[in-house]
Order: C-alpha cells, then structure tokens, then sequence
C-alpha cells in the first residue's frame, strides 16, 4: 500500500530545520508547494538528498530542491543520485562555485540525448575491472581515472564518468572496454609517437588533419586488435554495426593497406595527404579523442627519466655482473657491448639482453623500462643501452624520493606525496572521498632517565607481569591419551591391555602427542598524541608503552606502535614510534620518551592507515588497540561530536570487515556514551585512574590476546 | 570396480610421462643422482616440478614417493611410528624411511610447510653421511646408493616464517623452474590437453595476460597446469570462455571485480 503524500505543511517544517531558514531566508514554502503533488516515495527521495546534502552545504540543498521535482520524470533516480553526489565531491574539492556550477550543467539535460543513460556503464562501477583488464594487457603499465572524455597520454586512460550509447547496459560496459582496448592500442602500436604538433603545422586546417590521422590510426589500431585480441574484435564490429555509419566508399582501401601485419603509424601518415583531401571521415564512437597537448607534455617528461634510470640500471646490472667474475688482470676492461633485441611473440613483449654475447637475465624494473622505452621509439636506442658512469646522475632526480613530511607546509600545494583517506560523512550518508591528507612522520628520539626511571618505578609490576606474561608463552606440552599421536603412551597402553584381559572394553585413547603451539599474533597499539593528553596523561602513556614493550617481548608477538594527531583534514599526521619491523632497541626507547603532545583527536585516518599496515602484516590474529583520552574531536571543525564518532565507527567497522579485532583503551570518564556504539559492548575498557595505565594496559592485553 | 592398489615402494612408473625439458634439467638431476646429491626445486605452483620428479624416476626406473608436506606434518610423519595391533606394538615405516629402504625417490613437496623438527632426519640424509637415524627403533638406516632425496619449494611467498634455513637449503643442488616459454607452453599444452595449436597458443597469451596482473590484486598468474586443465575442457567441448572461467579465474582468484577483469580478458582473445 502506498503511503499518503506528505502535505506541505508537514514538508515546511522539516525544510525550515534543514535549511536553516531563520538565517538563509529560503523560501521554503514554494519547495514545499512544488513537492506537494508527488507521490510519497518520490518525496521521500528528495527530501532524503535534500537533508543530506544540507550536512554539507545549505545552499547546494536548495538549489537541488529547486531542481529536483522538475527533473525527476526525465532524469533515472540512479543518475540524480549520482548527480548529488558528484556535486557534493566537487564542493569538496574545489568549493561552492564550482559546485554550483555543476549544479548548473544539469539544466541543459537533454532527456533525448540521455535516453540510455538508466542503462549508462558508470566510471565508479567499471573502473575496477577495466583497471585491472588494462593492466592484463601487455606493454607500458596504464591507470585508469575519470575524466571529461575518453583520451589518453600514454601513462594514463581517461573515461568519461558515464557511458551510454546504447539502451543495454552491458552493450555499454562492452563499448567502454572497446574504448579501453582502442586507447590502449595507441600506446602499444606507436600511434602516440607520432609528433602531432609538428603534424598540425604542415597543414592549413590542423584539425582536419588530426581527425583525419586519428580516423587512418583508428582503422589500424582496430586490425591490431582483431589480431591480438579476437574475441574483442568481435564485439568492436557488433557495437560498430549499431553505433555508426558504415565505413565510406573511398576509405575502404586505407582500411585494406593498414589492416596489413605489417602497417605501422608512418603508413598512417603516408595515407594522410590523400584522406586530408577528402571530404568524408569517419568518426567511431568508441575511438575516443586525440588530445596532442597531453601526450606530448607526458611524453617529455617520461623521455629524459627513463633514459638516467634505465642506464643506471644497466650500470647497477654490470656491476653484479662484474662482481660475480674474478677481477681481471687488465686495469681497465673495455667498454661493454651490451645489446638488447625486443622480440614480440604471440602477443607480449620481451627482450633479450646480450652482454658480450653472452645472455643476461634482466630483472623485472629493467624490463618495464625497456618496454616503456621501447613503445616510445619503437626500438631502444642505441645511446640508452651505455651504462652511467659514476656520478653522471644524482639518482635524488631521477628516482621518486619519499616526500618530507614537513617541507611541503613551505609551498603552497600541501597535499604532495601524502596518503589521502576517505572520511564517513554521517549528514551525507557518504564517503567524502580522498578528504583526510595523512602523512606518517617520525618521532625525535630522546635520550634521556625516562626509561630507566620508569622500569625502577614499576620494578615490582614488572616483575609480576614476566611472570604473567611466561604463563601465556605457550608452551610445548606432551598431550597424553590421544587416539592419535606420535608414540604410544605405555601407561595407558597396559592399563588398556589389563582392561582387555578383564573382559572390559580396551580404550582406543592409547597414543601421545607433543602439542606444539605457536602464537600468531600482529598487534597495533595506536596511541593518542592529542594536546588534551599534556601532563599526566602523556606520562603514563609513555610508562604503559615501555612496560608493554617489556611484557611483549617476552611473548615475541609481532607489534608496531604509532601515536595519531592531527589539526583538519589537510594535517593529519601518524607518528611512527616503533614499525612491524623495528627491534626494541635503545632508539625505539627513546621515542617512546619523546612523545610529545601534539594537536587535536581525529581518529578515522589514523584506524583507516593503521587497518591498512595490519594487513600487510602475515598473522592468524590482528589486534588493533586505540589508547586515547578522549571522544574524537578536531579544530574547528564537524568532527567533534556524532560527525566524529560517526566516522570512527565506520573505520573500526571497515577494520572489522578485514578480519581486525579492534579494542579501546580511554581514560574518557564520559566514553560510556559513546564507546559502546562505536567499539560495541565487549570491546573498551574505561579506566577511571591515569596512574593505573601503566599497570592496566598490560593487563588488558594479556586478556584480548588469550 | 575396484581400484588398483599400489605399493609405492615397489611400484615403478610404466609409462613415460610427459615432460618437455626447458633446459639442462634432466642432465643435471641425472648427474646430480649418479653423484649422490639431494636436489632441491624451486618455483612457483603449477610450473611442471613433480611431472619432472615422475619424470625422472621414469628416466630412472626408480620407485618416486611424494610426501606433500603440511603444516602438521612431524618428524615421525616422515620417518615411522609405533602403531598398536591386537595388543601388541607393531612399527611402521613412514614413507621416508621406506623410500631409503627401496632405493627409491623421495620428493617432499612443499617442504617450508612441513614443522620444523622434521629438518632434523632429512639433514642426515642430505649430506655426505646418507642416513637416516631413527631414534625409536635405535637403528641407523644407510641409504642404497640409488636413493635420491629431493624437495621443492616456492620461493614466492615471501614469508619469514616459510623460508628454507641456510643450513637445509646449502645441502641441496638446486634447479629453478619458471614458467616455460611462450612457444615451449603451446606444445605442453597443445600435448597434454589436446586442443589445437591455435588454440593452445590463445590460452598462453591469456596465461601471460593473468601474470601482467600479478602484484596488481592477483598473487600468482595463471600457471601451466591451470591452462592444461582448461585446455582439456575445450577439447572436451566446453566453449573456451567458460573453460577459461571455471579452470582458470575461479582458480587463482575470489575477489569479484577480478574476477570478471579476467574473465573479460579470456573474452577479448577467444
């Protein structure tokens, strides 16, 4: 039964709230007026969006409320949707202009143009998989992103963020993997080393010229694929034959010259005078376009970095090379002659590296360099293949070197070479995508009497916790009375036996085994560096951290601690205090007792990085325990409050949905309201006394571990 | 009907096994047996290492015993045990004790997997000493000169905790095995599955397509083995496309959206 419609009244009161109308002045009556006549579930959607879109900005709600109703007969709800979303994305990113401005763009929705959209393959659904098909495919490694159209620069394809020529939806997903595989083919079969510029120049009309080349290019790409990737072909030729005209008479016979084996780009150019003067030319939908600017600026940029890192490579070959032979009696051997021939074989691309005539093994890098290098010039030039010399390169250029955390609050673009993670909008019911800039940092070391001062202090704590904790060391124990088992266990075997002769039943529990048991566990402890923890606090975290470390490294359990702070979402920085890999050494010591408060408690990165360093770690069981003092909060900021909780609930919830126990530590005497909703009911612990930390901490870790 | 039983240890392999040599490995475990030296294979799953140990105790006319090790798998496992029988004790060989009885092959797969004390009665056997001590019966078995220990193990995974110890690992001659070439792989495949050149030669470009992917989402690509199987659908009249979906995709992924990337791979070729 369907629900009555909600009256406008009814409809008034909650948009005034959500609006904020006392301040905003939007006149929410003639909204309400325009929802009235709609069906109810059709209201609901609306004012659903309407709501949490105002959690991100009010205005951007209005605008979609004043659009909505009129685009809801013309427009699928999955596309509208999308559409909200998109432009709360845009807001994020860039801010309200051009947010409105995407709001905008969907008045010149033409329903004609769409009618296919409700089938449309969308850019989030089909990006996974078509990623991962490019990638299957050979030559340069390419990434898959989201853009205005379908192009590509060599090193990266670009999709548009719906496709959707056709009225079936995997007719449309078959269409963008043709697209793919076309933009694909214009890395692998050369047609970027054409110098579109250049070409552009030697012609009156430029553009004609380059659509020209493109269509030449794309009749040739096309024979490729139908050789490379059959199956493909015939899907390309079945969208075609529904999608576009046929091919015009006076292009047939380009089609016969470049379908040839051995066509490459500059049989395309030399077909290029004669097409240039035709008047037809044929356009495919999936062809995508030709963006010169983008291919010759990636190109030159990728040109002189490959060329150092594949001769430093081959430099760093030789030497082991050189290494493995005895030295030679001459000071100085002759130049290598080392020799690279490419071989294409039943569709992938190897190379074969001769050095002296003898066969080398090129690592895994060095072949991807060679590829790369290889689909640039068709061949690998002969200036590449000499080895660097000695200080010819400062690796520090050509190589990516890891950012420092702190020398990018000198520019001005503060996001470079840091993490970004989505943060759970609770209003928007929505990730805010790549909206948390995280950057891992480490700690200053201090040497100083905290530590010794610490295990004096709770030199009799300690003690009991060895003993606690060599309980728990699990150890060999010989299980008697198996039914199976290494050796038989001869008291049970005779009394069996002395059974037997009474006329009893013999026991078939004759065996012993030797049970060993091994502990597999990882363990994260993520400690809170926020400013509230100043004095006490931080104090009795330091102590808990180096009795932890004492008790732990008795057990042998694999742990890694990291403190978490952070000031907004464009500085929220994790500490590294001690990885999966560190010892404990005297160093890891003494970043303990350089903790320092720092700044604010924003939690969701911070679990959301740690989950993933969890992973990355081998173990039966993960643990993931937060010590913190406090509800989530940040400066200035939505987080503080159910936005904050909200979003920390997610990332334990993600964390869980990846097989990590996560467990609270607080000293938060208010956490009762929170905690449970966000760790549920068994998994915190409320201490009410700072100074029992040290003490309890350990305690409690014996507890979730066992 | 009932199955054949056969006792390993007198059982030898009667008919060549198929194998394609991809370099001097069979001259090198020839020389390697003669010299009484234990072996030890190294490659990813799938790669042709225990057809090659068949292969070999074919060459060989020697009996092969394979112990596929696990995680639970123990010294006694190996070597034998007391077992209880009508109220007397009775021993046991382990299979191990029976292959250096017989002169035979022994090849333990997998060995990383198997626990740690079980090193302890295979180093005797690997050095010059060849022999197997076992404590329980308080005998020293000397293994036959025809005796040839051989273990394999996968250097791929990448796991500190199943890794071969120095002092195990620097006994053995090692041979690699890889993934056979591209030509090489059509004619296993063509040969085992029965599928035409053609086709044989699109499930090796498919196989190198899933290797691209490896490090990407994808642990390990498609191995040789994984294409055999296919190729043995196909010839059995499955459409290569569902034979590349059940013996390959579903083999060496459960994550959805790889799923259908290699399925749409498998596609584009087929």
């Amino acid at each position: 039964m369907a629900l009555t419609p909600l009256t406008a009244t009814e409809m008034e009161a909650s948009l005034h709230v959500w609006l904020d109308t006392e301040f905003t002045f939007f006149k929410v009556e003639e909204l309400a007026a325009e929802l009235q006549p709609l069906a109810r579930d059709e209201q609901d959607f609306i004012l659903g969006w309407i709501r949490r879109i105002a959690s991100t900005h009010i205005t951007l709600a209005w605008q979609f409320g004043r659009r909505a109703p009129a685009l809801l007969p013309r427009m699928e709800r999955r596309l509208l949707e999308a559409w909200a979303v998109h432009t709360c994305d845009v807001f994020d990113r860039t801010g309200l202009q051009t947010a409105l401005r995407v709001m905008e763009e969907v008045d010149s929705f033409d329903a004609q143009q769409h009618r296919n959209d409700a089938a449309g393959a969308l850019f989030d659904e089909i990006a996974p998989v078509l990623g991962n098909f490019v990638c299957g495919l050979s030559g340069r490694r390419l990434k898959l992103e989201q853009g205005d159209a379908a192009w590509t620069d060599g090193e990266r394809i670009v999709l548009p963020p719906l496709i959707a020529a056709l009225p079936d939806e995997s007719d449309n997903f078959q269409l963008a993997k043709v697209t793919v595989a076309l933009l694909w083919a214009q890395t692998r079969f050369g047609t970027l080393r054409i110098d579109f510029v250049e070409l552009g120049r030697r012609y009156d009309d430029p553009d004609r010229a380059l659509a020209r080349v493109h269509a030449l290019e794309t009749l040739r790409l096309s024979a490729c694929i139908a050789r490379e990737l059959p199956g493909l072909h015939r899907e390309m030729l079945r969208l075609r034959q529904q999608l576009d005209t046929p091919l015009p008479a006076d292009w047939q016979a380009f089609a016969v010259t470049l379908a040839h084996p051995d066509a490459t780009e500059s049989d395309s150019l030399a077909l290029l005078a004669q097409a240039y003067a035709l008047d037809t030319c044929p356009c495919w939908k999936d062809q995508g376009c030709l963006r010169p600017e983008a291919v010759a600026t990636t190109r030159a940029a990728r040109i002189d970095k490959e060329k150092a890192r594949l001769r430093i490579k081959l430099a760093e070959l030789l030497e082991e090379h050189a290494a493995g032979k005895p030295d030679s009696p001459q000071e100085r051997p002759p130049p290598p002659d080392i020799d690279v021939a490419p071989r294409e074989q039943n569709g992938a691309l190897d190379f074969e590296i001769t050095l002296d005539g003898a066969p080398l093994a090129p690592p895994d890098d060095v072949k991807q360099l060679l590829t790369s290098v290889y689909l640039d010039f068709g061949e690998i030039p002969p200036e590449y293949l000499s080895p660097a010399g000695e200080g010819e390169y400062d690796p520090k250029k050509v190589f990516d070197q890891p950012e420092d955390p702190d020398a990018v609050w000198h520019g001005t673009y503060h996001e470079k070479g840091a993490e970004l993670y989505p943060e759970w909008d609770l209003g928007r019911q929505h990730y805010r995508k790549n909206w948390c800039v995280m950057r891992e940092k480490g700690v200053t070391p201090v040497y100083d009497d905290f530590v010794r001062d610490t295990l004096a202090k709770h030199q009799g704590v300690i003690k009991h916790l060895r003993k606690k904790f060599e309980v728990m060391r699990d150890e060999n124990r010989l299980d008697r009375r198996q039914t199976q088992g290494d050796e038989i266990d001869l008291d049970a075997l005779v009394e069996a036996l002395a059974d037997a002769q009474d006329g009893r039943e013999m026991s078939d529990r004759l065996f012993q085994q030797m049970h060993r048991a091994e502990r597999n566990i990882a363990v994260a402890f993520l400690v809170d560096m926020s400013g509230s923890t100043k004095g006490w606090i931080n104090e009795a975290e330091r102590e808990a951290l180096i009795l932890l470390c004492e008790a732990l490294e008795l057990l042998g359990d694999r742990y890694a601690i990291y403190g978490f702070s952070g000031t907004t979402r464009k500085r929220c920085e994790l500490f590294r205090i001690k990885t999966f890999d560190d010892i404990y050494d005297d160093e890891v010591r003494a970043r303990i007792s350089g903790i320092r408060p720092q700044e604010y408690t924003r939690m969701g990165f911070a679990l959301r990085h740690m989950t993933k360093l969890l992973n990355g770690v081998e173990a039966k069981t993960r643990v993931l325990v937060t010590l913190s003092d406090g509800r989530p909060d940040d400066y200035f900021d939505v987080y503080r409050g159910e936005y904050g909780v909200e979003d920390t609930r997610m990332a334990l919830l993600e964390a869980s949905r990846t097989g990590i126990h996560p467990f609270c530590i607080t000293l938060d005497r208010d956490a009762r309201d929170y905690l449970p909703h966000m760790y549920g009911a068994a998994r915190y612990i409320i201490l009410d006394d700072v100074r029992q930390l040290p003490v309890k901490v350990t305690d409690i870790y014996r507890r979730i571990t066992t | 009907m009932n199955a054949r039983t056969l006792d390993p240890a007198h059982h030898l392999i009667e008919k060549e096994p198929y194998y394609e040599p991809v370099g001097d490995e069979i001259q090198l475990f020839e020389a390697a047996w003669r010299q009484q030296i234990p072996v030890l294979l190294k490659g990813p799953t799938g790669c042709g290492k225990t057809r090659f140990m068949e292969h070999m105790a074919w060459r060989l006319k020697r009996p092969l015993i394979t112990v596929s090790c696990h995680d639970d798998l123990t010294a006694s496992d190996l070597v034998g045990r007391y077992l209880v029988k009508g109220g007397e004790t009775v021993w046991v060989d382990g299979p191990l004790t029976r292959a250096v009885r017989c002169g035979g092959i022994c090849y333990l797969d997998e060995v990383v997997e198997a626990r740690k004390d079980t090193m302890v009665v295979i180093h005797p056997l690997a050095d010059d000493r060849r022999t197997l001590p076992m404590e329980k019966l308080g005998q020293i078995v000397e293994a036959p000169p025809e005796f040839c220990l051989a273990i394999s193990y996968n250097p791929g995974y990448q796991s500190v905790l199943k890794d071969l110890k120095q002092s195990t690992r620097q006994r053995f001659v090692a041979l690699e095995f890889d993934y056979p070439s591209p030509e090489l792989e059509r004619r296993i495949v063509t040969a085992e599955s029965g599928v035409s050149e053609q086709v044989a030669a699109n499930l090796v470009r498919f196989a190198q397509m899933t290797r691209n992917l490896k490090g990407s989402g994808l642990e390990e690509g498609a191995s040789t083995r994984l294409l055999v199987h296919a190729g043995k659908l196909i010839a059995d009249g499955v459409s290569p496309v569902s034979a590349c979906k059940s013996a390959v995709a579903q083999a060496v992924t459960d994550d959805a959206d790889m799923l259908k990337a290699i399925q749409e791979l498998s596609s584009s070729i087929f």
